[in-house]
């Protein structure tokens, strides 16, 4: 038996799985610029006002710490550098995409049953890659078809999307190789995140410190997401990074399947350690349990929030720079922001965005509820002296006061370091932390919104829940852009979130989703009460 | 006290166009270890999980140590341990966590039986529950259940992942607890275990009880094979109504008999003259086999009431 035998086979297996989940990042993933091409055409309909722009935004440390270099000022090249984040979520979602075919499958022991049919050893590993690899290049040609279609010059429209998929490629192969190291996917997950997170933070010093003629310009061309910023689409591309792209990502793969022809089925490389032989006294009711169950998950948050407060406020006062003197300049911030001040209106978008990303954590922890349920881990604990209430209950803490504690992480960073800026902690730390947990009655609707679809149709929970997070998203990203009915803005909570700091505090819409998201917890729960336990 | 810990009537739950249960019922009397039997999908998981509430039942009656599963879950709980079919773990806990935590969340643990079953299952509390494998899983969930204070137990194929030697520990573990006082209602694949274990017996089989009794009761049900060495052939033996399969070979005679015409079979077999026998009673795979061949459906209902009839 070829050691790829069946690789066919498990290819249609994971295309039958992830038949909506990946035909929805390929395509969404593969427009999104699409949004930022009209936009621009719109706010700079000549050369003069995008070059104005260009020379002001390539020079701001902020911008260019999120979005990387800016090479040129022909649309394209803003397109691309404003679309300069998205290569970091496509990394994301390959390595989370690899992984759950991987190393999940291995650990439900569902790779087990697979392996014993006609599939040769490094089938699973070369199904998984393969599917994730040609979804990067569809994504890609998406991409450039999209570009091409808005008049944008082919090369570099190829490029772009050569670009997209080198991100995907690189952190398929990352994902691949973690897999293979730990006996959990969670860790395998935590470990390829961090190599991703580590290789932003390369790119952003690197390309900071370049930026300033400093010494370790060097350091973005360790990164494979700087790689992908230098093929410097639309403005003389470079496509012999493609090389290196593609050099890594053989090497990476190869690592992977050399490093699981040496392990067993089911066990990683590094070793599994021995936990206590005795439950600590704490651990007596479900809300210690499920303090177990979410703890990692909550760090992980809180350290993100941090990361991203201190990014907001460290760019904050730059966003006052980028527009200088230029009194047309400001009236466009100035419309686009929808407050006086700019850097309010940064910050107050800046925390809309905290706030979306801080929904997707409690709908993540909410619908741990759905997970232990599926997996029958709920039976045992319902089938003890635990009431079904207080087993939700436990799980909720966590969805309530995990997304509020990071709020309030992210808002206290980017306060501290924005007032540390500007010279006025005093002012700017309340301020920020403020707008930062007014995101809170949102955020909750948004999991009053998970409770309430895990009561009354736990089937559709998982894809409700994340469902109703999309449509919020897309509000707040293209929404206004696209001047849909007013109608569709007030479905999102967010649409009625103040735009503080700078615009007015009211607190009749925050009371009013705070009811609204209590209003659909209390219909889930009591749907909770009434059901069969597990409906799978 | 209560004299029964188990009383299912008629139930009866459905799951969208499937009749998992269809009149299901079920006695179980407090202080007996109580066979629960049936082939795959015959409805015996979900029967437990009617009773402890986690389903709904759609008809029928169901009372557990005197009260409503469905209403007093949670008190009821604290008198029982369940042991689930399928035990999935949370993998980040070790198994002496998981066994800490499922008693405390019971209502209290007793250590000295806790260290003494996991000494008892060879089972090391330290491992990481992702590391288990499906019988060292189940003996966590075992271990968690057995070392608690309560009166019932319910169990879910508790051996179905154990081997041979961890079988005979988990069934002295069951005439202990049965010592003990305590109930136990087992529902298992294992004949041999059934029979070793229990007192009594309940068959079902498409979500419908279609025999219970004692094992001796059962048996009298089921017919006995008999082979004897006669000294001339038997006369009048093929024409006795409970005889079947009757194999005559010159002095040697085989034949299945109802336990009812057992005595004129014999009688006629002694006016022969007998020169050997032997009597094979039937197996609890018989009883079992005629159940579930599909042949057999239409039989059900008679069988419980002849069961009933017969006490």
């Amino acid at each position: 038996m070829n050691i790829l035998t069946g690789t066919g086979g498990l290819v249609r297996l994971i295309l039958r799985r992830d038949r909506v989940l990946m035909p929805l990042w390929v395509v969404l993933l593969g427009v999104l610029p699409l949004a930022y091409v009209s936009s621009y055409r719109e706010l700079f309909p000549d050369a003069a006002s995008r070059q104005h722009y260009a020379d002001a935004s390539a020079a701001n440390s902020g911008f260019t710490a999120l979005y990387g270099p800016l090479n040129g000022s022909s649309i394209g090249a803003l397109v691309t550098w404003r679309a300069g984040f998205i290569p970091v979520v496509i990394g994301l979602i390959t390595i989370l995409a690899v992984i759950r075919h991987t190393r999940t499958e291995e650990e439900s022991g569902r790779r087990e049953l697979v392996g014993s049919t006609v599939v040769g050893r490094h089938a699973g590993l070369a199904a998984a890659l393969l599917t994730t690899l040609v979804a990067s290049v569809v994504m890609g040609a998406i991409l450039a078809l999209a570009m091409v279609g808005q008049h944008l010059p082919a090369a570099g429209s190829v490029a772009l999307g050569a670009q997209f998929a080198a991100a995907g490629w690189v952190f398929a192969a990352v994902g691949a190789v973690a897999a293979q190291l730990t006996s959990g996917a969670g860790s395998a997950r935590g470990l390829a995140i961090v190599v991703l997170g580590v290789a932003y933070l390369l790119r952003v010093v690197g390309d900071l410190s370049a930026q300033s003629g400093g010494p370790l310009g060097w350091l973005s061309w360790l990164s494979p997401i700087g790689w992908a910023h230098r093929i410097r689409p639309y403005e003389g591309e470079q496509w012999w990074v493609l090389a290196l792209v593609v050099a890594l990502t053989a090497v990476l793969a190869l690592a992977a399947v050399a490093l699981s022809a040496r392990r067993d089925v089911g066990t990683g490389l590094l070793p599994a350690r021995l936990g206590p032989a005795a439950g600590a006294p704490g651990l007596r009711s479900p809300l210690a349990l499920a303090w177990r169950l979410h703890r990692g998950l909550l760090a992980a948050w809180l350290a993100g929030f941090a990361v991203l407060g201190l990014v907001f406020g460290g760019v904050a006062k730059s966003v006052g720079d980028v527009v200088g003197d230029n009194q047309a300049m400001k009236d466009i911030f100035a419309r686009l922001g929808g407050a006086s001040a700019l850097i309010d209106a940064f910050l107050a978008t800046a925390m809309g965005l905290l706030g979306l990303i801080a929904a997707g954590y409690a709908i993540q922890a909410t619908l741990r509820l759905r997970t232990e349920e599926a997996n029958l881990r709920a039976e045992p604990v319902l089938a003890s002296a635990v009431g079904r209430l207080r087993w939700a209950a436990s799980h909720l803490f966590f969805s309530l006061f995990g997304p509020a504690a990071a709020l309030a992480v992210a808002g206290l960073t980017t306060g501290l370091v924005h007032g540390l800026n500007t010279g006025d902690v005093g002012r700017e730390l309340p301020r920020a932390l403020g707008a930062a947990m007014v995101q809170l009655p949102a955020v909750c609707v948004l999991a009053g919104f998970a409770v309430a679809l895990f009561g009354l149709v736990p089937r559709l929970s998982v894809a409700g829940a994340w469902a109703g997070l999309t449509v919020c998203v897309l509000v707040s990203l293209v929404g206004a852009a696209l001047q849909l009915s007013h109608w569709l803005l007030d479905v999102s909570p967010f649409t009625h979130i103040p735009k503080i700091p700078g615009g007015a505090l009211s607190a009749t819409p925050l009371v009013i989703l705070a009811l609204i998201a209590v209003a659909l917890g209390a219909l889930g729960l009591s749907g909770l009460r009434r059901r069969d336990i597990p409906t799978v | 006290m209560e004299t029964e810990a188990i009383r299912i009537e008629g139930l009866v739950k459905t799951f969208g166009p499937t009749r998992a249960l269809d009149g299901l019922d079920l006695t179980v009397r407090t202080g007996e270890v109580h066979g629960f039997l049936g082939p795959n999908g015959a409805g015996k998981t979900t029967t437990l999980r009617v009773l402890l509430g986690l389903l709904r039942a759609d008809a029928g009656t169901v009372r557990l140590l005197d009260g409503d599963p469905w209403r007093d879950a949670t008190t009821l709980h604290r008198r029982l341990a369940y042991v689930p079919g399928d035990v999935t773990l949370w993998p980040n806990l070790s198994g002496g966590e998981v066994i800490d935590l499922l008693g405390r969340l019971r209502g209290g643990l007793d250590g000295n039986r806790r260290k003494e079953l996991l000494e008892r299952f060879d089972l090391d509390p330290r491992k990481k529950a992702r590391t288990y494998s499906k019988g060292n899983r189940q003996k966590v969930a075992l271990v968690a259940a057995l070392a608690s204070d309560v009166e019932l137990l319910l169990l879910d194929e508790p051996t179905s992942g154990l081997d041979p030697l961890m079988e005979d520990v988990f069934r002295q573990v069951i005439r202990e607890e049965r010592d003990h006082g305590r109930t136990v209602l087992l529902s298992s694949h294992i004949l041999a275990e059934v029979e070793a274990l229990c007192d009594r017996v309940t068959i079902v089989r498409g979500g419908r009880t279609v025999e219970t009794g004692t094992l001796l009761e059962l048996r009298h049900l089921a017919r006995t094979s008999i082979q004897a060495e006669l000294a001339a052939p038997p006369t009048g033996l093929a024409e006795l109504p409970g005889v079947h399969d009757l194999a005559l070979d010159g002095d040697r005679v085989r034949f299945d008999v109802d336990a009812a015409a057992l005595e004129d079979a014999l009688r006629a077999l002694t006016t022969a003259g007998v020169r050997s026998l032997v009597s094979q009673p039937p197996t609890l795979e018989e009883l079992f086999l005629r159940h579930y061949d599909t042949a057999g459906s239409d039989t059900a209902g008679s069988g419980s009431a002849v069961a009933e009839a017969s006490r």
